[in-house]
Order: structure tokens, then sequence, then C-alpha cells
């Protein structure tokens, strides 16, 4: 895009007053695999070659074993996770109620690993983080993703929407550029979707490999040249809030396979 | 550790019955090929040899190359005898092996 229409797009934004132009209708919205080819929504929909499905099993051998002498399982406070956790994930990020702390889902893992097991807290993006993170979101599977703002984070979701309307690194493109205004087009091969978290974590195919929100954050940004925030930074926990009140009532399908 | 799933029908199997058997096991299947940003070689990691036994007797086998996606999936037929244990084996590199067990049930005709 020429800078005098990118201007001119912007001053389009200003004059139709406060709901962004480019804010995508309800009945719009479409999830990455609604906007993916038939052969990969045949994986994702067959939970036997979803590759993902690996991480749920090992999420939930992590979620009954003992992490050491005299330490308490998941299982142990939690119980059965079908009961227990349906539709946790669908509501992540939270605050935390006893300490007001805004937590992702991998977050709140770490917490009760840290604070509750006495144990060190698996990395972001480790093997065992993701396993007992598929296996959560599992629990969450067809659940409506809950609004953000209606649970108090009106904060973080205006905080958010500032990031995804911001220009990054050496290209200058904001989030909003390609995923409000461009989805549906072709970038290099690939199509542009509408960036609705309601997948992770998820196998891509590019990865070989099941990842996090924020290593699809990361992605993006790598792409626009810009350098990523670090794992676990605030800015992509509500740029994910952010991303959560766009897609809200939106239905779960992780662990999803994308592209 | 690695985490594998098995899949064998659910439908009613009978004696004679082509019936498709899946594995799919979680491995990095790493080339050997690539390279770390500093330059540095990423040594192979694969998986090379796969088998299957129904009762004892081999009924599948095959051999992997470093070409292969990560996470192998593999779906093979057998002709269903009587009611016995399948034996699944993956062994590769770095004396990496695992094993499933499972129970082919095969209705009585
Ligand atoms: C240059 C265009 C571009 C920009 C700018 C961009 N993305 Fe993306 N994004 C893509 C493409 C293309 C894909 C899909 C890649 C694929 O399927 O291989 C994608 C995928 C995603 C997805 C995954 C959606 C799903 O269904 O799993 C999310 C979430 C996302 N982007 C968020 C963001 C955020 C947040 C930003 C800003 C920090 C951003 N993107 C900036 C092009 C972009
Ligand atoms: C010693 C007991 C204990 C153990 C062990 C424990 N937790 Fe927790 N967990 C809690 C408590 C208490 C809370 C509520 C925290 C709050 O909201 O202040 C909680 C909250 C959570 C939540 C959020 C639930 C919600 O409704 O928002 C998740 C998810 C969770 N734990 C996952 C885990 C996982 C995964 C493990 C194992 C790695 C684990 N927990 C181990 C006590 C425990």
């Amino acid at each position: 895009m020429t800078r005098r229409a990118a201007l001119a797009l912007a001053l389009g934004c200003l004059l139709l007053g406060p709901a962004p132009a480019d804010e995508i209708h309800a009945s719009q919205r479409l999830s990455g695999y609604d906007m993916m080819g038939a052969e990969a929504q045949a994986m994702q929909r067959d939970d036997f070659a979803n590759p993902a499905m690996l991480a749920v099993k090992e999420g939930e051998g992590l979620w009954n074993a003992v992490p050491g002498q005299g330490r308490p399982s998941c299982q142990s406070c939690h119980g059965n996770a079908a009961a227990s956790m349906k539709g946790v994930a669908a509501r992540y990020p939270a605050r935390e109620a006893s300490t007001g702390r805004v937590l992702d889902l991998p977050g709140q893992i770490q917490t009760c690993q840290s604070e509750r097991q006495g144990i060190a807290p698996a990395a972001r993006e480790s093997a065992a983080l993701l396993a007992l993170e598929a296996f959560l979101a599992m629990q969450s599977r067809g659940a409506p993703l809950a609004s953000p703002r209606a649970r108090g984070l009106d904060d973080a979701v205006s905080r958010g929407e500032a990031l995804y309307r911001q220009r990054f690194g050496q290209l200058d493109l904001s989030c909003a550029q390609c995923h409000s205004q461009n989805w549906g087009r072709s970038l290099g091969g690939t199509r542009i979707p509408q960036a609705h978290p309601t997948g992770y974590p998820l196998f891509r195919m590019e990865w070989q490999a099941i990842g996090s929100l924020q290593r699809r954050f990361r992605n993006c940004m790598t792409g626009i040249r810009a350098e990523p925030f670090p794992p676990g930074a605030a800015e992509w926990i509500d740029l994910e809030i952010y991303l959560k009140e766009r897609a809200a009532g939106m239905a779960m399908d992780a662990p999803a396979v994308r592209p | 550790m690695a985490t594998a799933m098995i899949l064998l029908p659910r439908t009613v199997i009978r004696a004679g019955d082509v019936v498709m058997l899946k594995a799919m096991i979680s491995h990095p299947m790493e080339t050997g090929f690539r390279r770390t940003e500093t330059g540095g070689e990423i040594p192979r990691n694969i998986i090379r040899q796969f088998s299957c036994r129904y009762m004892g007797e081999l009924v599948f086998s095959c051999d992997f190359h470093p070409a292969i996606a990560a996470n192998p999936f593999l779906s093979f037929p057998v002709i269903a005898a009587r009611t016995g244990p399948l034996e699944f084996v993956w062994r590769g590199d770095n004396g990496f092996l695992h094993r499933e067990q499972a129970m082919l049930q095969v209705a009585a005709s």
C-alpha cells in the first residue's frame, strides 16, 4: 500500500467515528479452520490424524503425575479435569481472584506449578507446558470464547487494541492492516486469516510441531521484521485479550491444525 | 519421552476380515541436514524402523529415512484370524525404542 493510500485509509477511519471501519461484523467472522483448505480441515476433524492429540495424551499423563515425593498432582487438587476444567480455557486470560494478577492459561499453569506444587515451572513453549495447555484446551472444545470485557478486563482490551493497530517493524505494518483490512487475500501463497485465537495450542504444519498463541504472534512479528516481545510479556497477554474480545462467542476448536 | 496412539477399527471384526490399523508417535524426526542460527550442525534424530507383530508374527514393518514428517502416522492392513495381541515397536537414533500393545478382538462367526 502506498503512503497516500494508507493516509486516505486512516482519514477514512477517522471520519467514520469511534467504531473502526475495519471491524469485522459478527456474522462475517471466520475462524482459521473456516479459511483453510479441505485437507487441513479433514486432518483437524480426525482426532487420530491430528498430531496435537499426542500432546493432549501427554498432558493427561502430566495432570495425573505426582511431580516429586510428597508433592501434589494437578489431579489431587482439581479432580477429574473433564468436570473441573470444562470451559475454563475458553475464559482465559483471566484475573486471579486471590492476587488480582491477569494470567493467560500457560501463566496459570506455571503459577500452580510454582506456588501450589512447589516445583520449578515448565518453561513457555516447552513440551510439558504445551501438553498441559493442550489437555486443558481439549476440555473446552466447542465452548464459546468468553468476553474479557464482560469479566472486567476493559483496560487490557483497550491496551491490546492499541497494540493491534500500532505499526511495527521495518515493514511498518499493523496487525489490523493484515487481519482486519486484508483478510481473505493472499500473501505469498497463504490466505490471510482474521486472526481469531480459537484453536491454541495447535499443530502447525509449517512448524511440524505444536505451538502456542504467543509463538504464532512471534511469527507474525518477525514476518514484518519487528522485534517480538519476550515470551510471557504483558503485551502478548493484552493482545490475546483483545483478540478474544473480538472473537467472543466463537467456538473453540483447540487443539487445532493450521497450515 | 515419546507418546504414541494406536487406533483399531471400532466395528465388529470377524475372522478373514481385512482391517486397517493406525499408529502415530510423537517424534521430531530431525533430518540431520539442518543447521542452527550460528551454523552448528543439528544432529540427526529420526526413527529408523517400525514393526507390528500380531500373535508374535511379523505382519508389517518399514524403514524410515530423513525426509519423513515429524510425528509419523502409519496406516496399514492386516488380516484378522482370531483374538490376539498386537505389538507395535519403533526404533531409532540414539537408542530410541518405544513399544505399544493392543488386543485385536475377533468375534466368533
Ligand atoms: C503482513 C501481514 C500480517 C501481519 C502484519 C500480521 N499477520 Fe498474523 N497472520 C498473517 C498470515 C498470512 C497468517 C496465516 C499464516 C498461515 O496460515 O500460514 C497469520 C496468522 C495469524 C494468527 C493465527 C490465526 C489462526 O487461525 O490460528 C494470529 C492469531 C495472528 N496472525 C495474529 C497477528 C497479530 C496479533 C499481529 C500483530 C502483532 C499479526 N498477526 C500481524 C499475516 C499477518
Ligand atoms: C495444591 C493444590 C493445587 C495443585 C496441585 C494445582 N492447583 Fe491449579 N489451582 C489451585 C487453586 C487453589 C486455584 C484457584 C486460584 C485462584 O483463582 O486464586 C487453581 C486454579 C487453577 C486453574 C484456573 C481454574 C479457573 O477456574 O480459572 C487452572 C487452569 C489450574 N489451576 C491448573 C492446574 C494444573 C495444570 C496443575 C498441575 C500442573 C494444577 N493446577 C495444580 C490449586 C492447585
